[in-house]
């Protein structure tokens, strides 16, 4: 298989472009799962359909930068419904995550059925936007993908220490004079802008699976932030090259199934087998307790005690 | 309109209503997600289903999807149990995977499924005249249109049975516990009920779309009243509007009628979320502005009473000086005065100059004193 990757330029471009996807996604996600957020990226993924739409609908091109423009604003403007929702205290955050998801993309095939009475052919069709369509990545998209995971990189680096105070402690964060409003909408914006730079590749359900899974992955084997980040980046990238190389082994086999069901088989192990916090540990360690507790001569603890 | 059209309008208002009822408690009990998570792993319900028993019309199919639902609702459970991973995060794990599964498994076999995934996810409603239940000869109507009467009916069974005991284990279900019937069996029952919904309406519109019926009604219906008696069937009138809303959009533009519905359910939404008469962005904004006027005005006796009589009155007590003294802006100092001489506790005297009434000194001395 190595040989076939690093021969064949196609899959070569495929395989570095997922890669880049998993990495910046599965970097940002950090963020997100450790504020609770890890449905965020699900509901701002379905909310960017309307923009693609309606980017494609103004400007008549279906090149990446363009439709991922649009994308990012239609994400964004989904975060703000998502904040103006909950505003009032009255209505919990998923349901407005849910209400958000679902509008959003329910308008956007509303246009996108619009469009396509109009046109006549099947333009940006919609399984693209669905299951994405690794197989047309070109190499400038991948230029692009890494370019937008640069300034995302750089953009973290600078606002490293905001960005932790935020994830961990944003009370904190605010007595300390850090404006965590804009903060906030900065950190959701790197977010959005990871998220969509990658529809158009795996598609809308796998890239909010590529925010949470190799960060929930990563955060089994680290306690630190700055490692967890960087893991769960080096985690998603190689969810997306080897998605990539097995989705190229047969034909009928989409990029973005196998992709997610990679980056889902990491999670599985890392829960399995991370050596402090995996459950296979924590099982050898409850028989260790409970065989010295024997050997104490100890009986069963009282009632309603738990084998510390 | 054709008689295809109003059985199409008819199925659209009851495949609506039926998602609001459990939409209720799922925006209640804080799980709207899971109808996410729900709507999209019964995919694979369907497809394992399918597989077995080759018909996509057999109801096999729908039981296997219900059950998926609820396995997928374990699933999370279970991983969150472990205390590895947040809920949050354990239901973003488990749909996605469970879904690429059924993806992969649909397409690796696409030359003998006829599943169309465009279908699965966004319902093809406008076909559903075409599918009929013939009954020894007799045309019974669309076949769709039965099943969701049937699902309607078994949650309205449900909800109207169970009632008492879905109102305590929402809102307490350590009492709940308490009283002797397992919040988790009730959960576990009511999940099952929102899986078989959600393939129900699936049919319909689709699965993401599911979730807008499911959810934007009853949270449209949660900002107009606190009474759980009076969310129910609000949710199911503003569910039914929104469908009638949505189905006319869409014929009028001749687009998606499951993207029109979730599209005017989102409309029906925001029109609440702007407009409610309490919880109302508009009215509390206007609350709001009307409290810091109030609070202004109080300001403004208090100090005219403190330079009353004083040697400075003839300084501070003008309508010119407040904006210097209190920092309010020019305009804002003047709406202050024209309120508070318009309710009596002020008087003009003379240009800038300001007195207090008999009615304004009193109110500053309680504000002072309370």
């Amino acid at each position: 298989m190595l040989a076939e990757f690093l021969s064949d330029y196609t899959l070569r471009v495929v395989a570095l472009g997922a890669g880049a996807l998993g990495a910046l996604a599965g970097a940002m996600g950090c963020f997100a799962v450790l504020r609770r957020q890890s449905l965020l990226g699900d509901a701002i993924a379905h909310a960017a359909l309307p923009g693609i739409v309606l980017a494609f609908m103004l400007t008549g091109l279906r090149t990446t930068p363009v439709l991922v423009l649009g994308a990012a604003l239609a994400g964004w403007l989904g975060t703000l419904a998502i904040l103006a929702i909950v505003r009032g205290g009255r209505l919990p955050e998923d349901t407005a995550l849910g209400i958000v998801l679902s509008v959003f993309f329910g308008f956007g095939l509303v246009l996108l059925t619009f469009v396509q009475q109009r046109a006549g052919a099947a333009q940006a069709g919609l399984d693209t936007f669905l299951f994405g369509q690794a197989a047309t990545l070109l190499a400038a998209d991948v230029v692009f993908i890494a370019a937008t995971g640069l300034v995302c990189a750089l953009v973290t680096m600078l606002f490293w220490k905001e960005f932790k105070l935020l994830a961990f402690d944003a009370d904190y964060a605010l007595t300390v004079g850090v404006p965590v409003r804009r903060i906030d909408l900065l950190l959701t914006g790197l977010l959005v802008l990871a998220i969509v730079v990658g529809l158009q590749t795996v598609g809308v359900v796998l890239m909010s699976a590529l925010v949470v899974a190799p960060a929930a992955a990563a955060r089994q084997w680290t306690d630190g932030l700055g490692a967890m980040v960087l893991l769960a980046g080096l985690l998603g990238g190689i969810s997306g090259m080897a998605g990539a190389a097995i989705s190229a082994t047969g034909s009928g086999i989409p990029t973005g199934p196998v992709v997610v069901l990679v980056a889902s088989a990491i999670v599985a192990f890392s829960l399995a087998l991370s050596p402090r916090r995996g459950l296979l540990a924590e099982a050898l360690r409850r028989a260790r307790l409970r065989r010295r507790h024997r050997e104490a001569g100890g009986g069963r603890p009282p009632v309603g005690e738990e084998v510390p | 309109m054709t008689s295809q059209d109003w059985e199409v309008l008819v199925l659209a208002v009851v495949v609506a209503v039926t998602c609001a009822l459990p939409g209720v408690y799922l925006v209640l009990r804080r799980m709207a997600l899971l109808s996410d998570a729900i709507s999209h792993s019964i995919l694979l319900g369907i497809v394992l289903a399918f597989f077995w028993v080759r018909d996509l019309n057999s109801p096999v199919l729908v039981l296997a999807a219900g059950a998926t639902g609820v396995l997928m609702v374990a699933m999370v459970e279970a991983l969150h149990r472990t205390r590895l991973v947040k809920e949050d995060a354990a239901i973003a794990l488990v749909f996605p995977a469970l879904f690429s599964l059924a993806v992969l498994l649909i397409s690796r076999h696409a030359g003998d499924v006829h599943l169309d995934v465009d279908a699965v996810l966004l319902g093809e409603i406008a076909f559903a005249p075409f599918r009929r239940w013939v009954v020894g000869g007799i045309d019974l109507g669309p076949r769709a249109l039965w099943m969701m009467l049937g699902i309607l009916a078994a949650n309205l069974l449900f909800l109207l049975s169970l009632h008492k005991e879905m109102k305590v284990a929402t809102f307490d279900a350590g009492l709940a516990a308490a009283m002797g019937f397992s919040p988790v069996l009730l959960h576990y029952a009511f999940m099952s009920l929102v899986s078989v919904t959600a393939v129900g309406a699936f049919d319909a519109v689709g699965s993401i779309l599911v979730v807008a019926l499911m959810i934007a009604p009853p949270a449209a219906a949660r900002l107009l009243t606190d009474r759980l008696g009076l969310l129910l069937p609000l949710a199911a009138g503003i569910a039914a509007g929104s469908a009638a809303l949505g189905f006319f959009g869409a014929i009028l533009l001749d687009a998606s009628i499951a993207g029109s519905m979730a599209s005017a359910a989102g409309l029906v939404f925001a029109g609440v979320l702007l407009g409610a008469p309490e919880r109302g962005i508009v009215a509390e904004v206007r609350r709001r502005r009307e409290q810091r006027l109030e609070f202004a005005v109080r300001m403004l006796l208090i100090h005219l009473l403190n330079h009353e009589g004083g040697p400075r009155e003839a300084e501070e007590n003008r309508a010119d000086h407040l904006a210097g003294h209190l920092r309010w802006s020019r305009d804002f100092a003047r709406r202050v005065v024209r309120r508070a001489v318009r309710e009596g506790q002020l008087e003009r005297r003379g240009g800038e100059g300001l007195a207090l009434t008999p009615l304004g000194r009193e109110v500053a001395r309680h504000v002072m004193t309370r």
